[in-house]
């Protein structure tokens, strides 16, 4: 009996060893631990086993069994992972072959640059507001302090509509919109359209956009220009930027200035970008002319502000080093597509 | 204006500084220098020499060996130059030495370097100079032969360097002077500045007061008629004029500022006006009748004609200066050409008048003719520069001999402004700078630049050319000026604290923004104006109101005439552009405003409206582009169901493919496929999808509030239809019928199958929705849903709908 369960045992063992498949495992499964199995038919013939011997050759079954279950189990894990590799290995794909992009617009290089302005100056606390393209002669010139007849109505070649009634040529005449509704302290900027009549070419449009800023309270200074312009440089052109702050004249500040700031691409050496002076000019600043407060309905005793205006197509231009403005009003889509 | 800066030395005699940093201070002081040329920039080793014998090349008939003295030694040099004379003396280049260009006025840039050599085998040590090699022109030097080598004269001095001679050791500096600065567009002006700002003694002309005894008041008459548009009007006389050149280093300094020397008469004219920025006009005497003066306005269409031989045609807003019977003269723009000086002139009026500039301006326009002296006199001019000016001119004339100044002044001047005075406010000043300056730097600023503090009344004195200088802000920028904007501190608004965001308008814009580009669509950015042809292009009728616009008065030209009252040609022409181009599969969008008058003609400001504007070619069609619309609504927060209306039938739109986007009972927009015409009149060869959605209408309804909705927890059921209807039943006519009926417990609604075909006869479609049924608080009974069913079949069978057997 003895010997016949080793037998049986070790013949099972030799096959599972051998067995290349699930199928022929599952063959031999059933050939020893089967209802009919030989394993089972050693069980059923126990009764011809002395009673002493029983409980001994009984556990040389269970022993037997679960050794022969114990390989079948061994042998399928090995056969699976076997499997497993074959397929890993069947699946290799060329991961260099060409990715399947989702079709994604671009925003055109004067949002771009606007949302980087506007980022900074709503992060100081402005709010971001529009005025009217087509726009009256008073808040463009008049409440600017650029009366009937006065010469920098001529320099900015305006665009009339009617008498009355002009395209403007500056966002500043948000300014006087903001100012007019009396809600005061003031930090706003506008950004917009403008136009003035200039013949399209490399480095002009009839048609342009300007961002406007204007801060009134109480007690605010020159120096107070020229911290948050600073700021405003340095976020946009990068931490080391230096600003510098010329005498200049416009009709609606006073005093004036324009701010340059150092070359962004040479640092401030001279290159052929800043013209080798090592600045580039960025906008015109002011602090606001009390006659402007005035006509606008605030006290210039008791009120102060200061306002800046600088070309949005100037900045991206120079930002992303676009060498003709024309390609921003062209809409190709291989320029967008770099924005 | 440019000005040499040794006209500027004149005047300041102590100002040393390099060319770089006269640019750099004078700009931060506010007088921004554009940019400067050195004139000797190209010229090295260039001594004055005398030609000491001339012999024949015996090589070359054209040139000629000379021996010639430069002071330490004599050197041989061959030339061509055709006007060599023994004795003469001439700008030499030495051996390793630069002139600036060759002979015929052409430029190398760095100069070209001179050697020793070989002319056609005869030793050369040199070169001697036209003035066109020393990089400058006849125009400057007027006694420069046409062709050969510059005669320096008998004067000057043998080994001396000839640059400095010759006045070239000279720098010209551009400036840009702003308007308010009518003082700067002047020599003096500009030397005030330099004074002030390099700290250093301002030393104008001083004026003598010149003249025989007699009295231009006995021989000539002025009435000024119009006192508005003529604040003052002086004049001198001359007598027994000399025409001659004007000597040299007036000739320079014209030369530098970029006006040809003449004669002595005309470039005292020239010059004073440079250095006062007072314009002058000389009239020949003799030819003034009754020897009258008479300023009055012209007569409504008067002709007359300039001096340079046009005729002007004028009105009673141009000022005239007329003699005893005839106009000669257009007022501060150009005199006549019967009263013009001529060569044989031999007495002279001299006018130096104060012109309403506004006037001058208008008036310059309206003739045609922006002369210099037009330009000076539209910025308006300080009365009282006019008599300094004229009295510096009359020094000139005697000075140079040039004529007999006749004694006294005419000068009709009957309102004489009051000098301004402005109180002296240092605080005020610094609390609008931000800054501590002291009162006692401010007063010495203030000296620099003449005005004068009273401290009896803690006045300011401000002189009459400072006509800028109005309040305290014009005051506390003279302070800062020179104190120094770099100089002033940096620090941040302090006060109450403000909320940074966007205007709600311009968030909904960024959210359309987002969702377009994240759909595949560029941002594109066209004009406001265009064309009146466009309307042709789009196939737009002559009654639409679209042709109603807003029209520029004075365009760039037909093309850029009308702002735009619709975005689809700026659309299509950009598409057009990429088409062309050969770009495949394009979408762009554009956020911009149309201009919609309120009435015409126009009276008040237009209607300006947003429009969110999407075109496409290439890939996707009709229902991709109507996927963005939805889209943008839906994260705009516009959830209600949208309703396509295809019954305005708009002539630039396919009529079979276009819609109204229809929401809460509004038009809030339209898409559709673009008339084959009007893609043809664009030259774009594919079909164009084109959607254009009105911003005030999303903005209007946009909404960002957010609230959970629970996820469903009880079972959905779902009831598959398939319907026969009339084939132009519109799907979202049964769809709405569905939702209608559906109730509460129609959870969606889906279209899985439409189809067409002999199964379902001509004229029918076939139509598939699946039905999704839940309630939120239980599992639905068969029974209820079959009772919702009811209602939405015969809702569908009202329609034509039936359920398909």
């Amino acid at each position: 009996m003895k010997e016949k369960l080793q037998a049986i045992r070790e013949k099972a063992l030799a096959r599972i060893a051998e067995s290349d498949s699930l199928d022929k495992l599952n063959e031999i499964r059933v050939a020893y631990l089967g209802k009919k199995g030989e394993l089972t038919e050693v069980l059923k013939g126990m009764k011809e086993v002395s009673p002493e011997d029983r409980p001994k050759i009984g556990a040389m079954v269970n022993d037997a069994r679960e050794a022969i279950e114990q390989k079948i189990e061994e042998i399928k894990n090995k056969l699976a992972s076997a499997a497993r590799e074959a397929k890993l290995k069947k699946e290799v794909i060329d991961v260099s072959l060409p990715a399947k992009k989702n079709l994604v617009g671009h925003s055109h290089p004067n949002t771009v640059a606007l949302e980087e302005v506007e980022k900074i100056f709503i992060g100081m606390g402005y709010e971001v507001v529009e005025g009217p393209d087509v726009e009256y002669d008073y808040y463009n010139f008049e409440a600017l302090n650029i009366p009937a007849n006065h010469p920098a109505k001529d320099e900015q070649d305006t665009f009339y509509v009617t008498d009355k009634i002009v395209l403007r040529t500056q966002t500043s005449s948000t300014q006087v919109r903001e100012m007019e509704k009396g809600r005061l302290p003031i930090r706003m900027i506008a950004p917009g359209r403008v136009f003035r009549s200039d013949e399209v070419d490399a480095t002009h449009s009839p048609s342009f956009h300007q961002v406007e800023g204007l801060v009134i309270d109480k007690n605010i200074t020159f120096a107070d220009l020229k911290g948050t312009l600073d700021v405003f440089a340095k976020q946009l052109f990068g931490s080391k930027t230096k600003v510098k702050f010329r005498p200049h004249h416009f009709p609606f500040t006073e005093p004036s200035a324009e701010m340059d700031v150092s070359c962004f691409k040479c640092g401030g050496k001279g290159c052929r970008f800043c013209k080798n002076s090592g600045w580039i000019e960025i906008l015109g600043c002011g602090m606001v002319h009390p006659h402007v407060l005035e006509m606008s309905g605030i006290d210039p005793e008791e009120y102060t502000g200061f306002a800046f205006g600088m070309g949005l197509e100037r900045i991206a231009l120079l930002k992303y080093e676009i060498d003709d403005m024309r390609l921003l009003y062209e809409n190709d889509i291989r320029f967008l597509g770099q924005f | 204006m440019n000005t040499a800066l040794s006209w500027i030395k004149a005047y300041v005699p102590e100002l040393e500084c390099t060319a770089q940093e006269y640019t750099d201070k004078m700009t931060l002081t506010g007088t921004k220098v554009e940019g400067f040329e050195k004139l000797d920039a190209d010229l090295d080793k260039i001594v004055v020499g005398q030609i000491k014998k001339i012999e024949r090349h015996p090589d070359a008939d054209k040139l000629v060996i000379c021996q010639v003295d430069i002071g330490t030694e004599t050197v041989q040099i061959v030339t061509g130059a055709p006007n060599v004379y023994e004795g003469m003396k001439t700008p030499v280049c030495l051996d390793g030495g630069r002139v600036a260009g060759g002979h015929d006025g052409s430029r190398t840039p760095g100069g070209i370097k001179i050697k020793k050599g070989k002319l056609r085998g005869v030793e050369s040590c040199g070169m001697m100079c036209s003035i066109e090699e020393l990089g400058s022109s006849k125009d400057c030097y007027p006694d420069a032969p046409e062709d050969g080598i510059y005669d320096m004269g008998a004067d000057a001095v043998v080994g001396a360097d000839a640059i400095e001679a010759l006045g070239l050791r000279d720098v010209v500096f551009e400036y840009e002077i702003t308007s308010n600065r009518v003082d700067c567009y002047s020599v003096l002006g500009i030397a005030r500045e330099a004074a002030a700002t390099f700290k250093k003694p301002f030393v104008p002309p001083l004026v003598k007061a010149v003249g025989n005894d007699e009295d231009v008041n006995t021989m000539i008459e002025i009435e000024v008629r119009d006192e508005e548009l003529c604040p003052r009007y002086c004049a001198r006389m001359v007598k027994n004029i000399k025409l001659a050149p004007s000597p040299e280093w007036m000739q320079r300094r014209l030369a530098a500022s970029g006006i040809r020397p003449i004669n002595n008469i005309v470039d005292i004219t020239n010059y004073v006006m440079e250095e006062y920025g007072q314009p002058m006009h000389a009239y020949d005497y003799d030819k003034l009748a009754g020897h009258r003066i008479v300023v009055r306005r012209a007569d409504e269409g008067e002709i007359f004609q300039t001096l340079d031989g046009q005729e002007r045609k004028l009105d009673s807003s141009v000022l005239m200066i007329c003699d005893g019977e005839k106009a000669v003269g257009i007022a501060g723009i150009m005199g006549g050409e019967n009263s013009k000086i001529t060569d044989d002139v031999k007495t002279m009026l001299f006018e130096a008048a104060c012109f309403d500039g506004t006037n001058i301006r208008l008036s310059a326009k309206k003739v045609g003719l922006r002369t210099d002296a037009s330009g000076k006199f539209e910025k308006g001019l300080d009365p009282y520069n006019a008599e300094a000016a004229i009295n510096r001119a009359c020094q000139l004339i005697e000075e140079l001999g040039a004529g007999e100044v006749v004694g006294g002044l005419a000068d009709v001047f009957p309102k004489k402004p009051e000098r301004r005075k402005l109180p002296f406010e240092p605080d005020k000043y610094n609390k609008l700078l931000g800054t501590d300056i002291s009162r006692e730097d401010m007063l010495a600023y203030f000296e620099q630049i003449e005005l004068k503090y009273d401290k009896a009344d803690n006045m300011i004195e401000i002189p009459s050319f400072r006509q800028d200088l109005l309040r305290s802000c014009d005051m506390a920028e003279e302070v800062a000026r020179f104190y120094g904007y770099d100089r002033i501190p940096v620090t941040l608004p302090k006060g109450e604290s403000t909320f940074g965001k966007l205007s709600f308008k311009l968030t909904v814009e960024e959210i359309a923004r987002n969702v377009a580009q994240f759909c595949g669509f560029s941002q594109s950015m066209n004009y406001s104006f265009e064309s009146p042809k466009v309307f042709e292009k789009l196939l737009i009728p002559q009654d639409s109101p679209l042709r109603q616009t807003v029209t520029i008065l004075n365009p760039l030209g037909q093309d850029f005439s009308i702002m735009r009252t619709q975005t689809l040609n700026g659309m299509l022409s950009s598409l057009a552009t990429n088409f062309n181009r050969k770009n495949k599969n394009v979408r762009l969008y554009e956020l911009g405003n149309i201009y919609l008058p309120k009435s015409l003609p126009l009276t008040e400001l237009p209607d300006e409206r947003s429009r969110f504007t999407l075109g496409m070619y290439g890939d996707g069609d009709f229902f991709s582009l109507k996927g963005v619309v939805e889209e943008f609504l839906e994260k705009a927060g516009l959830f209600e169901r949208i309703v396509y209306d295809p019954t305005d039938k708009k002539p630039y739109l396919h009529p079979g493919r276009q819609a109204d986007i229809v929401y809460d009972g509004e038009k809030i927009g339209f898409l559709g496929e673009i008339h084959p015409e009007v893609a043809d009149n664009y030259g774009i060869g594919e079909r164009v999808y084109y959607a254009d959605i009105d911003m005030a209408s999303v903005v209007s309804r946009a909404n960002f509030d957010k609230k959970y909705k629970e996820i469903a927890r009880f079972p959905a059921s779902t009831r598959d239809i398939s319907l026969v209807a009339d084939k132009n039943l519109m799907i979202g006519t049964m769809e709405a019928a569905i939702i209608k009926r559906g109730g509460k417990l129609l959870e969606s609604c889906n279209l899985f199958d439409i189809y067409e075909g002999e199964q379902v006869g001509a004229d029918k479609k076939s139509v598939a929705f699946s039905l999704v049924f839940r309630a939120n608080d239980r599992t639905l009974s068969d029974t209820e849903i079959n009772e919702v069913m009811d209602k939405i079949l015969a809702e569908l069978a009202g329609l034509g709908a039936m359920l398909r057997q």
